[in-house]
C-alpha cells in the first residue's frame, strides 16, 4: 500500500484542525500544515478565521505562513510535483526529466496547468541523493526517476487517478545500507536500553555517555554528555527532549534510514535522555520532505506506548513519564539550526534566536531543552544498552564510535555506510566504487570541498567534521556548476533575518550567474571574496557563516573552472546597457543599428 | 549602580548589571554604529552594524551583555569596512532615492552611510518591486525604503500593544506586512500617535502633512554627526566617530 496519501486527509475544516492542535498558537506550523494538506492551499481568507481560533494577530500568522516553502496561498492544482534540485539530481538528469514531464503534461515549470490539474516545480534537496533524481508528489517522495517512471506518472496524473490508488512501488524507498556496524548491524530489542538504564540509574547512564566520548552527529560535534548534564542541572518545570530530524543538508539521508528502519533505537535514545534530564515531553521535528515516514513513525510510537515504553510509569518505574509528539517541517532548511527549529516548534518563522541563552537552559517554550540529531540519540541508546567501552574503543581519540555516511553521486554503490571515525576519503571512495573521483563534498554545501589531492584526509572532528553527506564528483563534472548550485541553495534558504546573509547570499548567487553567463571578470572574484568575509564575520548563524564556502573553496581548489569563464577584463557591468533599451525599442518600433549600443 | 567596567577601544566604560555593550557605551557617550536598535525596545540583533570584537570573538553589541573586564573593539578599520559593506547591501536591497526622500537629513541609514564613508552603493542594485501604501489617513508606508529592522514591529507589539507590523516571506523576499486582510495600512489599528510611527530609522514610515516642516539643511544630521545626536552626548562637545 502506498503511504497514507495527502489527499485523503481530513476535510478542510478549520475549527477541527485547530482543535486537534489544542487551538494553541505554538502549534501554528502544524495547523497550517494540516490546512495546506487538506485544503490544498493556505488561502489568505482563512488567516482571519485561524487567527481568531488560535488567538493571535493575523499578521503573525501571515508571517509564519509566508516563511515556509510548502505553504502557498495559490492553488497548485490537484497534483503538485516538486523535483529535488540538488546538484546530484542534476547530474542524474533531473533537468531533462523535468522538461520531459512538463512537455507531456503541457505545463510550464512554476505555473499551474491551464486546466488546474498539475503544477511542476523544483525544491531543495529532499534527502534521496542515493536515489536521484527524485521528486515529491503532493508531499510524498518518489525516488529513482527515469523516463519510464515519468511516463507512468504523467499517465496517472492525466487520468486523474487519486494518489491512494497509485502503484505502491512508486513510493518505495530502499534503505541502501551498504555497510552496517554496531549501530545499524546488530539486533535491538525495544526496551533493552531502558531496562539497562533503569538497572544502573540515570546518573550512571550519564556517566556512560560521557565515558563513551559521544559527540553530536548533527555536524558541530558538541559533547552529548555535557549538553545533557547542563540541561539536567538547569532550572525549569517542563524539561524537553527534541529530536532534530530536519536533515536538510543537501546530500544527507542517513537520518531517513534511521527513522525508516531503526526508529525504536532513536526513540529509545530520546527516552533515555528524558530520564537523564527529567523531561516528560519529547518532540520529533521531522522535515516536511519526510512526510512519507510519518505514518510508520506514528505506529512505532503507538506500539511503544502499548508496550509500556512510552507514557506513564515506563517499564514500571514509578514517575518515569515521557511521551513524544511529531511535528513536521514545511520546507525550510534553516529549521535544522536548533534555535530556529525551536522557533518553528513554537509556531513561528524559523529564524535563529540570539544566544546565549542556549536551548539547554532556555529552549522549547522557554524551558530547558536538549536538541540532538537523530543519529546522536541512536548512539546514546546503544551506549546505554551496551556500555561505553566498545563505543569508546572505535574511531579516533576525539571522535569515538562509528559515523553514518550518506554516499551519493558518481559511484557504483550510493547509500549509507557505517564507518569508524578516522576513515580516509580514499577508503570510502574505494568502498563505494568511485573510480574516477575528482572531488568530494563532505558534509554538504556547508561542509568542505575535498579535491583529489586531499583524499588522504580523514572523516573525524580532528580533520573533516561531517554531518554525513559525501557527494562524489568525477573528473567530467564542472565544479563551478557545483558551487553555483550550492549558492542558489543558500540564497533560497537564507531566513532573511540578518543583513549579511539575506543580501549577501543573493549577491553571491547573482555574481555566480553572471559568471555562468560568460560575463564575469576578475573583479567579480574579488567581490565574492569581500562578501565571503562579511558573511563569515557578521552573519547571525551557521547558514550565513558557511554560505560562501562552496565558492571560496572551489575557487581555491579548482581555479580553472572559474578562469575558463572570465572575460579578460578588469570589470564587466552586470547591467547590460543594450538590454535596458529593449523597452524603448519596443515602444518606438525600432530595431535598426542606431537603436542598439555596440557590443564589445 | 555600576557593576564594573569594560574597555571599548581602549576606553573604560562603566555598565549596569544586565546592560548590553551598546547601551552601556551609549550611556557613556560612545556610539557604536547601529540601525536595528533603539533604547526601550527589545534587542534584535539583525542589522549586524553593531558587530564588535569581544575578546577576539565577533558579536552584536546590541545583544551581548557587558561583563567586567571584557575587551571590546569597535572602531577598527576592518569592522568599519565590513559595516560599510552592510550599509551598501541595504542600499542595493531596497530602492533609496535620497534626494527625493522626505527623511533626507534625518535618516539613520543615510547618516550611517555618510559616517562610514560610503560614496557609492557599490553592488548591483536589486531594484525590487515594492509597494507604497498611502491608504492610511495619517501615515504613509513606503516599502521601497524599508530595511527590515523590525523596530516598528517591536514598537507596535510591545509598546502600542497592537501588532500592526510583521516581516513576511523569507530571505531576500522578506517584506514588511501589516495586520489586515486587505493588506492595507488603513485597515489596521495604527494611529498617528503610535510609537511604531516614530521609530523607523529610514523614510519607510512617515507622518502625512508634516513633510518638509524642517527644511533640508536644518535637519538633525545636517547639523550634527549621528554620534553627536545621541541624547547622552548632547552638550559634551566631543568629536564624532
Ligand atoms: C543552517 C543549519 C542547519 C542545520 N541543520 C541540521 C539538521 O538538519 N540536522 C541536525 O541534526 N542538525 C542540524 N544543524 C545543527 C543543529 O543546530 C544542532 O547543532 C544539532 O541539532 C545538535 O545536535 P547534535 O549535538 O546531536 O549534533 C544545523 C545547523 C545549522 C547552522
Ligand atoms: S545567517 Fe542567514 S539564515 Fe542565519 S539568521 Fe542570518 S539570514 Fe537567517
Ligand atoms: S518600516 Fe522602518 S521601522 Fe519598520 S522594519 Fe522597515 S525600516 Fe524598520
Ligand atoms: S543594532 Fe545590533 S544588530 Fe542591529
Amino acid at each position: 500500500m502506498p503511504p497514507e496519501p495527502a489527499d485523503s486527509a481530513m476535510a478542510c475544516d478549520l475549527p477541527a484542525i485547530a482543535r486537534r492542535w489544542g487551538n494553541d498558537p505554538a502549534n501554528l506550523v502544524q495547523i497550517l500544515r494540516n490546512v495546506q494538506e487538506s485544503c490544498g492551499v493556505v488561502p489568505s481568507e482563512t488567516l482571519d478565521q485561524l487567527a481568531r481560533l488560535v488567538g493571535v494577530a493575523r499578521v503573525r500568522l501571515e508571517a509564519t505562513a509566508s516563511f515556509y516553502s510548502f505553504f502557498h496561498a495559490d492553488s497548485h492544482g490537484a497534483y503538485e510535483v516538486l523535483f529535488s534540485d540538488n546538484i546530484i539530481d542534476r547530474h542524474a538528469g533531473k533537468a531533462e526529466l523535468m522538461q520531459y514531464l512538463c512537455e507531456r503534461l503541457w505545463v510550464e515549470p512554476g505555473k499551474v496547468s491551464e486546466d488546474g490539474l498539475v503544477y511542476v516545480d523544483e525544491t531543495s534537496d529532499i534527502g534521496l541523493a542515493d536515489l536521484a533524481p527524485a521528486m515529491l508528489v503532493n508531499g510524498l517522495a518518489v525516488p529513482s526517476l527515469d523516463k519510464a517512471r515519468i511516463d507512468l506518472l504523467a499517465e496517472l496524473i492525466r487520468s486523474r487517478k487519486p494518489l491512494a490508488h497509485w502503484p505502491a512501488m512508486l513510493f518505495e524507498v530502499p534503505d541502501n545500507v551498504r555497510r552496517a556496524g554496531p549501530l545499524l548491524g546488530e539486533p535491538f530489542e525495544p526496551g533493552a536500553a531502558l531496562a539497562s538504564m533503569l538497572s544502573i540509574g540515570a546518573e550512571e547512564t550519564l556517566a556512560r555517555i560521557e565515558a563513551s566520548g559521544l559527540r553530536g552527529r548533527g555536524g558541530a560535534g558538541y559533547p552529548t554528555a555535557a549538553k545533557w548534564a547542563s540541561c539536567r542541572k538547569a532550572v525549569g518545570d517542563a524539561h524537553c527532549v527534541v529530536c532534530n530530524a530536519d536533515e536538510g543538508e543537501p546530500g544527507t539521508f542517513k537520518d531517513r534510514v534511521l527513522l525508516a528502519s531503526h526508529a525504536d533505537l532513536v526513540i529509545e535514545g530520546m527516552t533515555v535522555c528524558a530520564r537523564v534530564i527529567g523531561a516528560r515531553r519529547g518532540l520529533i521535528y521531522l522535515r516536511g520532505e519526510y512526510r512519507n515516514l510519518l505514518p510508520a513513525l506514528g505506529r512505532t510510537l503507538e506500539r511503544r506506548r502499548a508496550a509500556g515504553l512510552l507514557g506513564t510509569d515506563i517499564l514500571g518505574a514509578r514517575g518515569f513519564d515521557f511521551d513524544i509528539a511529531i511535528h513536521l517541517g514545511a520546507g525550510a532548511y534553516i529549521c535544522g539550526e536548533e534555535s530556529a527549529l525551536i522557533e518553528s516548534l513554537e509556531g513561528k518563522p524559523g529564524k535563529p534566536r540570539n544566544r546565549p541563552p542556549f536551548p539547554d537552559r532556555c529552549g522549547y517554550r522557554g524551558q530547558p531543552t536538549v536538541v540532538n540529531n537523530v543519529e546522536t540519540f541512536a548512539c546514546a541508546a546503544r551506549i546505554a544498552e551496551r556500555g561505553a567501552a566498545r563505543f569508546a574503543g572505535m574511531g579516533t581519540p576525539q571522535s569515538t564510535g562509528t559515523k553514518l555516511i550518506s554516499v551519493s553521486g558518481d559511484c557504483a554503490r550510493p547509500g549509507v555506510y557505517e564507518v569508524p571515525f578516522g576513515v580516509t576519503v580514499r577508503e570510502v571512495l574505494a568502498e563505494c566504487g568511485a573510480k574516477h573521483a575528482h572531488a568530494v563534498q563532505v558534509s554538504g554545501p556547508s561542509g568542505t570541498c575535498v579535491s583529489f589531492q586531499e583524499f588522504e584526509r580523514r572523516i573525524a572532528f580532528e580533520d573533516l567534521a561531517s554531518a554525513g553527506a559525501f557527494m562524489v564528483f568525477s573528473r567530467e563534472r564542472d565544479m563551478f556548476e557545483v558551487a553555483r548550485n550550492f549558492t542558489h541553495f543558500f540564497a533560497h534558504e537564507s531566513c532573511g533575518f540578518c543583513t549579511p546573509c539575506r543580501v549577501g547570499t543573493s549577491l553571491l548567487r547573482n555574481i555566480m550567474d553572471k559568471l555562468a553567463a560568460g560575463k564575469g571578470s576578475p573583479y567579480d572574484m574579488q567581490e565574492m571574496k569581500r562578501i565571503m568575509c562579511v558573511l563569515r564575520d557578521m552573519a547571525h548563524c551557521g547558514l550565513g557563516h558557511t554560505a560562501a564556502n562552496p565558492v571560496v573553496q572551489t575557487m581555491q581548489k579548482f581555479p580553472e573552472a572559474y578562469e575558463r569563464r572570465l572575460k579578460k577584463l578588469e570589470f564587466e557591468p552586470a547591467f547590460d546597457l543594450d538590454d535596458a533599451l529593449e523597452t524603448a525599442r519596443l515602444i518606438t518600433g525600432r530595431d535598426d543599428e542606431w537603436a542598439h549600443l555596440a557590443a564589445d | 549602580m555600576s557593576a564594573g567596567t569594560f574597555t571599548l577601544d581602549g576606553r573604560a566604560i562603566p555598565f549596569e548589571e544586565g546592560q548590553t555593550i551598546l547601551d552601556a557605551a551609549a550611556a557613556a557617550g560612545v556610539d557604536i554604529p547601529h540601525l536595528c536598535h533603539l533604547p526601550g525596545l527589545a534587542p534584535h540583533g539583525s542589522c549586524k552594524l553593531c558587530t564588535v570584537s569581544i575578546g577576539g570573538r565577533l558579536g552584536a553589541a546590541c545583544t551581548n551583555r557587558a561583563a567586567a573586564g571584557m575587551t571590546v573593539e569597535s572602531e577598527t578599520a576592518e569592522l568599519n569596512a565590513h559595516r560599510l559593506t552592510l550599509v551598501q547591501m541595504l542600499f542595493v536591497e531596497g530602492n533609496h532615492f535620497c534626494p527625493s526622500c522626505e527623511k533626507s537629513g534625518a535618516c539613520r541609514l543615510q547618516e550611517t552611510a555618510r559616517r562610514l564613508g560610503m560614496t557609492t552603493p557599490h553592488f548591483t542594485h536589486f531594484f525590487p518591486a515594492r509597494d507604497l501604501d498611502a491608504s492610511h489617513p495619517d501615515v504613509v508606508l513606503e516599502r521601497n525604503r524599508c530595511i527590515l529592522c523590525e523596530l516598528c514591529v517591536r514598537a507596535s507589539r510591545d509598546v502600542d500593544g497592537k501588532n500592526v507590523f510583521a516581516i513576511g516571506g523569507r530571505g531576500i523576499r522578506a517584506r514588511l506586512i501589516v495586520n489586515s486582510a486587505s493588506g492595507r495600512l488603513a485597515d489596521t489599528a495604527l494611529s498617528a500617535n503610535d510609537r511604531a510611527v516614530e521609530v523607523c530609522p529610514t523614510g519607510a514610515i512617515l507622518r502625512k502633512r508634516v513633510g518638509f516642516a524642517v527644511p533640508i539643511g536644518r535637519r538633525p544630521y545636517d547639523r550634527h554627526d549621528i554620534a553627536l545626536s545621541l541624547p547622552t552626548r548632547r552638550g559634551e562637545g566631543a568629536g564624532g566617530g
